[in-house]
This record gives structure tokens, sequence and C-alpha cells, in this order.
């Protein structure tokens, strides 16, 4: 062969299966990749391996009933599913929640969404190829939110501590004191694990420019969440929607530029230092009185519809409910966030290679109990 | 705060451009007709001073004579939302017109409406079942499925 | 040397077993000092509950995968995928035969050691491809890819390092390199320790190189279809490895066996391990590269470095030939540090995205 010849090797692309149990896909998700040596010329996601048909299992449910099914969903932050839930319901029967309650709910999200970030830190960076360091480093700080969280519900993983017209339960007297120990550890923290990564070389080669996803391509496939806004969308619910007593307190919505995977990084840090800022505020001026507003315990909403969304930690997740005036939803419609967030996958991977597949798909962050549901 | 687009005003400004395509338009939200579901969609998304161009989520309800298909859009920069409806009468392969073409969000959703509820999206471009394998009998998330 | 009064082959047989049961014994070691120290890293303790202070974890680890069901997939070359192991693992063994551990007590004196330790160690490699192609398993394939990829451009700014070593040695004997310095090589040629150690973690796979088995993307790359005692044998090859590399450098750049107070063979032990400890911990702190970056990373950063290493300590020995004085430590510094700087704001790593 001519060196012109042998320059232009016929190659055939194949078919790389990253199936279901795999070490780095973030629970049950299956790819199938078309690769050319090591450049990815498209992918098929497969879902459905966790399916357990929760929307159909709500409209045998009673509403209160319900609020347990949604702790697993997005099982990485159950706090935000319950809220977003009883929101919905609350829009549909029209019901205020007393002021402790706001507060608390307040409280509560944002250190889910704290919680939630130190895993989507920890995962994305381990999918990168820090050995478990970052990873071990934000759970640990994960084990101490998660202690609080055990404190007011005795949970640890699907606390089911939202109802419908409140909290269940109101904090123990240690809470407070607990949680400003801990937001003064958590702003240490974040300042010492920016030090250690924010200019690391390898991480920016890594994740600088990759897997960029365009304005325009964000908006027009429902992408919300720290993805949209690293991709220059100032959309954040929690400012353009306000729910709950969100309008009281001041905090920033750190949108990036770019639209890379290092953009969506450096978002979900610097949220987590807005939520601390938002629960600093709100430790402040918790009010005393009642947690949660009296209802029967067998609720029954007027007729109609309603959607109740709210900013959970991926993106906006929102309930669309359908009442009859019985106890049972109609019909209970799940926005899956994680879902939509996947539609851009292929769009972003394109043309890197097999390592950029993981560390894309880690920078989104998604949870397999939201997408299947 | 978003605000909810006045339904009223947008039901006449939509008889005027497109007449006939709406099926009802008092309450809160629009109820198309899924022949001109295309036409009125693209409208909402493209006008001026509308520019509806989020696509919250889409769901189907099944109410035993109907099925209804709900989308709801936002608009980012004008920070305000509107529900679209549209119905297909009957049981035996109802279907409605894809809107992929105009936001990329729906591949997934309308792929778990056809997997869950059976309502077919003509022009979608790869209609398959996304959480149930090919060859599920039945739709579960119909009111008369039997497991 | 009169330590072993003998012959030819009462010599070889002694060495071989001190060789095999160093090794051995050595990769058990480097096995819980690396588990106990990622552990303490990552701040959360390793392995303490077999034995104490966790010390007879790597004997229940080698206990444990002897017990193991030897799998073998049903489509994989039988005979490739059988010989793997044994042709990664060779060239390890045969890499120690030339590192002395006492004056004068090595298996065999080769008065070309160092460029024996470069031909053979190239061989293991050899052993990988094989295990990946027959696994019959597209994920073992692509780390195998990887992997022969990694070590041929990693070969050259090794060998180019190792080369201004021996310019200043004036000898290839791995002993007599040892005997010359009297001042560690480390402090003559520092450009040329970084370079040793970047070039030698990416021979062995190991972070912020070790892509070829990266089990956040391939599962375990080319050893995802072993199990039981081959896969004990690739692990120990990893290990191996790293002890052996971590000899070279000592022997190269650390003084190997000299010392005060205590005996040469335990000081050669202390600084193999406080070379592994390094590469403990660059493999907690570092993310991992991407291949193309790897690639760059050796052809475009390292080997340029190397070769002006080279050129620079050819003219130094060029004016000095009785053995560089100390005050050309000075010199080497600074030059190391002006030309990493100087090159890093030049060097892009990876190419980006390809046209699909």
């Amino acid at each position: 062969m001519t060196t012109t010849e042998m320059m232009t090797l016929k190659t055939e692309p194949f078919v790389l299966n990253f199936g279901p149990v795999h070490p780095s896909t973030h629970g049950v998700y299956r790819m199938r990749a078309t690769l050319d040596g090591e450049v990815i010329l498209d992918i098929e996601p497969v879902v459905g391996y966790l399916h357990r048909g929760i929307e159909k299992l709500a409209e045998e449910r009673t509403f209160s009933g319900f609020i347990p099914l949604t702790d697993r969903l997005d099982y990485i932050s159950p706090m935000s599913n319950n809220l977003a839930y009883c929101l919905a319901v609350e829009k549909l029967a029209g019901i205020k929640i007393p002021e402790r309650g706001e507060y608390l709910r307040v409280i509560m999200a944002e250190l889910q969404r704290l919680a939630n970030h130190c895993v989507a830190v920890g995962s994305f960076l381990n999918d990168c190829g820090a050995y478990y360091t970052p990873f071990m480093y934000t759970f640990r700080e994960r084990e101490k939110i998660v202690d609080l969280f055990d404190m007011v519900c005795g949970q640890r993983l699907t606390y089911n501590y939202m109802r419908i017209g409140g909290v269940s339960q109101d904090i123990p007297e240690e809470f407070l004191p607990a949680l400003k120990k801990l937001v003064k550890q958590l702003a240490r923290f974040i300042e010492e694990y920016e030090r250690l990564l924010k200019q690391n070389e390898i991480l920016l080669a890594r994740t600088k420019g990759v897997g960029i996803l365009s304005r325009e391509t964000a908006i027009n496939c429902g992408i919300s969440g720290p993805v949209a806004r690293a991709s220059g969308v100032a959309w954040d619910l929690r400012k353009a929607d306000s729910y709950s007593v969100y309008d009281r307190f001041q905090f920033d919505i750190p949108v990036g530029e770019a639209g890379d995977s290092y953009d969506r990084y450096r978002v979900r840090i610097e949220e987590m230092r807005q939520s601390l800022r938002i629960i600093e505020q709100a430790m402040k001026d918790v009010p005393g009185g009642p947690v949660r507003a009296e209802l029967p315990h067998l609720i029954r909403p007027p007729r109609g519809e309603a959607y109740g969304h709210l900013e959970a930690p991926k993106g906006e997740l929102g309930f669309y409910i359908v009442s009859d005036g019985s106890i049972a939803p109609y019909r209970c419609h799940i926005r899956p966030t994680s879902l939509i967030n996947l539609s851009a996958l292929r769009e972003m991977v394109k043309g890197w290679k097999v390592a950029d597949l993981i560390a894309i798909f880690g920078s989104i962050d998604i949870t397999m109990g939201e997408v299947d549901r | 705060m978003t605000q909810v687009y006045a339904v009223k005003d947008l039901a006449a400004r939509l008889e005027e451009r497109f007449p006939g395509s709406l099926e009802e338009s008092d309450g809160d939200s629009l109820v198309v007709r899924a022949g001109s579901l295309l036409a009125v969609m693209a409208y909402l998304k493209d006008t001026v001073g509308l520019e509806f161009d989020y696509l919250n989520y889409i769901t189907a309800v099944d109410y035993y004579s109907y099925f209804e298909v709900v989308y709801q859009l936002t608009s980012l920069t004008h920070n305000h939302t509107v529900v679209v409806k549209t119905r297909c009468q009957g049981r035996n392969n109802p279907s409605v017109p894809s809107v992929t073409g105009l936001w990329g969000g729906a591949d997934f959703q309308e792929r778990e409406i056809y997997d869950l509820m059976g309502i077919g999206f003509k022009g979608h471009p790869n209609l398959k079942r996304i959480f149930l394998w090919e060859g599920f009998p039945g739709h579960p998330l119909r009111k008369d499925f039997v497991p | 040397m009169t330590f072993w009064p003998g012959n030819y082959w009462w010599h070889w047989l002694f060495y071989a077993a001190v060789i095999i049961v160093f090794v051995l014994l050595m990769v058990m070691g480097a096995i819980y000092f690396e588990r106990r120290g990622l552990g303490r890293m990552q701040s959360r303790l390793g392995p303490n509950r077999t034995g104490p202070f966790g010390l007879l974890q790597p004997v229940a680890d080698a206990v444990k995968v002897l017990l193991k069901e030897n799998l073998v997939p049903d489509k994989a070359d039988k005979l490739v995928h059988w010989l793997a192991p044994v042709v990664a693992f060779a060239p390890v063994l045969m890499i120690f035969a030339v590192i002395p551990f006492q004056n004068g007590a090595l298996l065999a004196d080769l008065n070309i050691g160092i460029l024996f330790i470069v031909a053979v160690s190239s061989v293991a490699t050899i052993g990988v491809f094989m295990a990946g192609w027959g696994s019959s398993n597209k994920y073992s394939l692509l780390g195998a890819m990887r992997n022969v990829a990694a070590v041929v451009s990693y070969e050259m700014p090794l060998a180019l390092s190792v080369v201004a070593t021996v310019l200043v040695a004036g000898t290839m004997s791995m002993n007599g390199i040892v005997q010359g310095q009297t001042i560690p090589y480390i402090l003559l040629q520092p450009l040329g320790f970084l370079i040793f150690f970047a070039a030698g973690c990416a021979e062995i796979n190991r972070s912020p190189f070790d892509l070829m088995e990266a089990d956040q993307e391939l599962v375990a790359g080319f050893h995802t279809e072993y199990s039981g005692m081959k896969f004990a044998m690739f692990y120990l090859v990893e290990y191996a490895e790293a002890i052996a590399i971590s000899a070279i450098i000592t022997t190269l750049f650390l003084s190997g066996w000299k010392g005060p107070w205590l005996t040469p063979w335990l000081w050669f032990i202390i600084k193999v391990f406080v070379v592994f400890f390094l590469m403990i911990w660059t493999r907690a702190t570092f993310p991992r590269v991407r291949i193309d970056q790897l690639m760059a990373f050796a052809w475009k950063f390292l080997f340029p470095l190397a070769l002006i290493n080279l050129f620079v300590t050819a003219a130094q020995v060029l004016v000095w030939p009785d053995g560089l004085p100390w005050y050309v430590i000075f010199i080497n510094f600074a030059i190391m540090g002006i030309l990493i700087l100087a090159w890093s704001k030049l060097f892009k790593l990876g190419l980006g995205r390809s046209e699909v």
C-alpha cells in the first residue's frame, strides 16, 4: 500500500454495550455506544431497568399515603421529592402552611441540596478517575448532613418528612445548634475542596471544553437545574416562580458560560455556597408555632388538576396531579428531571472518547430512580 | 413569579389565526384539536410576545371515553406559562401528532406515553417502548389494564 | 566478591530463591502499604481486622484468590488466554536479576545492566496484549490497545532519562551506578528523576495514567475475564512492576544500598518503600488523564524535556570529566525549574473533539 493508502485505513465502527451493571453508570442504566476506535459516533440509551410503576401505584394510595413512595424517586434527594408532591397537592386543595412549617421546609430543602451536590461532585470526580479520594471527602460531609436528618426524622435515606400542610414533626432542641456548627464546618470544607481541585491541571484538561451543551439546545430539550445554568440559562425556580418562603432570602444564582463539564462542576460548588447562605438566613428567624396545618386525615381535594414544581437539586421536579374528589389521585404524573436531562446526552458526547463519555455522563448527575420511576 | 398567560386572550388570538383549532377555551387551559396541534404549537413557540420556548412536560390522562394529552409550555424570557391539551376520542389506536420537531425534550416523554398509555405519536423519529420490553401485553397506565 | 564461596550454579540458585522470595514478600508488603496508605489519605481506615493492624490482609487476599474458580470464556483463545499471565510476569522477575541489594549482591552483575532492564521491561506488554486479545471481550481489547500505545510512547522518555544517568555514572552496570553515586543522582539529575518517575508510572499503569484498567470505564480493562490464580498473577504483576520501578529508581537516583549504620539491604528496602509511597501519594491525589492526553504528554512534553536533559548532562560531563562537583546541583535545579515552567506554558494537553 502506498503511504496515502495506508493513512486512510478503512475502519469499521463497532457497538460496545455499557451494560446495566457497570461500576460507573450511576444506577442500572444501559448505553449502546457505536465506537470508531475510541471515538464515539452515536449512543443509544436504554432505560427501564428500575421501572416500578410509581405513577400507577399513586392511583391506589391515598394522597398522604403516597408520600413514602416519592422518597424512592430520586433517592439521593428525597426531601425535595416529598416537598414537590406536597406543593402540588396544596396547590390543588388550596391549603396554607404555617410559618414555622415553611421555614423548616426551606432549611430541609437546602440541606438536601447540599447533600445531593456532595454526591454529585464526588461521583463526578470519581468518574474522572480521581480514585475515590474526593468521593470519600464529600461523603464525609454528607454524613454530617445525614446525621442531622436522622436527628429530625429518624431516617438516613428515605425521610418521609414533608406532609401535606407542613412537615411531619417539629425539630428537637439540639437541631439548630448542630446546624449552626455544621454550616461553619461545611463552609470551611468547600474552601478546602476548591483549593485542591479548582486549578488541578488534569481536571481542567479532562473537563474544560468537554461535553459542551449549547444554550439553545438546553432550552429546547427542556434541560433544567445546574446543567442548564452551566450553559447560560439563568433560570432557577426559586427566583423565577418562587414557592414556599424563598422570596424572603437573599441569594444568587450561579450561571456558567461555556456549558462544559467544568462549568457544571463549578455551578454545583457555587450552589453549595449559596445554599449555606440561605440556611444561615433561615436559621436566624425560625418562628414558633405549629409545623403543620390542621387537616383531616384523608384529604379530598376538590375536582381539578394542578402542577406543582420546585427547584430540586437536579433540576425542575414537578408533579401534575388530577383529582376527582376522592381520597386517591386520579392521575399523578411526575416530571422526570433526570430523564429529560438525559435527552441531551447524545448531543453532548458525539465526537468525544470513551473516557469522556463516562465523565460527561457523570457531570449531568442522573439518578435512575427518577428516570424510570 | 411565573404568571399563567391569560387563556381567554390566547384563545381569541388562536381562533383568529387558526379558525376551528380550539375545542374548548374556558377554564385554565387551551384544548386544541389534534389536527391543528402542530400549527398552534409552532405559533406559540415562535410568535414574538409569546415565545414559549421551554416545554415543561408532556403527559397523558385516561378519562375512560377519551385520552387527554397535556403539555405545559413556559417562556423563559417573559416568565409566563400556559397549559395546552389535546384529546383523542376512543380507545383503539389513539394518535396525536408529535412535537419532537419543535422541542427535542419531547422525544423520551412521548415514548413513555406510548409505552404506558398506548397513544401513538405521528412523526416521532423513534417510537419504541422505553420502560417495558417489546412484546409486553397491554399498556399499564390505562384505567382498564388488567395485569 | 566472596560472599558465597561456591561455583556459579550455587550462586544462581541462591539468588533466584532470594529474588522470588523478595518479590513475593515485597509485593505483599506493598499491597498492605498501599491499601492502608490510600485509606488514610482518603480519611478512612484501611484494612485493620485480619491480624494485628491488618498485616495479614494480603495473605487473606492470596488465599481467597487461590480458592476461586478458574473461568475461561467460551470463545476465548485458550492458549493465548493461559499464557498471558506467564508472559506478563516473567520479565518482571528478570528485572530483579540485575538490581543490587548490597555491594555486589546481585544475581548477575551484567555490565549492560540498565540496558537489559529497559529491554526486558517492554516484554511484559506482550503479555498484557495477549490477555486483551485472548479474552474475546471488547472491553479487554480496548484496555490492551491503550496499554500498548502508552507503553510504546513512554519508552522513549524513560530510556532517555536513563541514558543521562548513565552518562553521569560512566557505566551501565547497576552496581557500578550505585558505587559511583557520591552525590545521589536525584540531586544531580532532578529533571531526569521526574521524567523517569512519570514515565515509570505510565509504564506500569499507575495513576494518573491508569486508564488501562480504569474500572470506572472499562470494568477492569485487560484482566476483566480473568479469575482465580491467573488474576492473582496479573495483580502480582502490577505490584511487582511497581516495586521493580521503585527499585530501579532507588538504584539509579537514590544511591541504592548506600547509607549509614544499617545493613545495606535494609536501606535498599527502605528506599524502595519511600519511592513506592510517592506512587501511592500520586494515586490518591490526581484524576486520570485520557488516552490522547496521555500520548500528547509523552511525546510533546516528556520527550523533548528528556532530550534537553540529555544534552545538558552531556555538556556537563564534557566540562567535568572526572565527576560532577556539588555546585552543579544548583545549576541543574535551576535548569529544571525554568524548563518545566516554560514548557508547560507552551504545552496543551490533548486534542479535544473529533469531527464525527
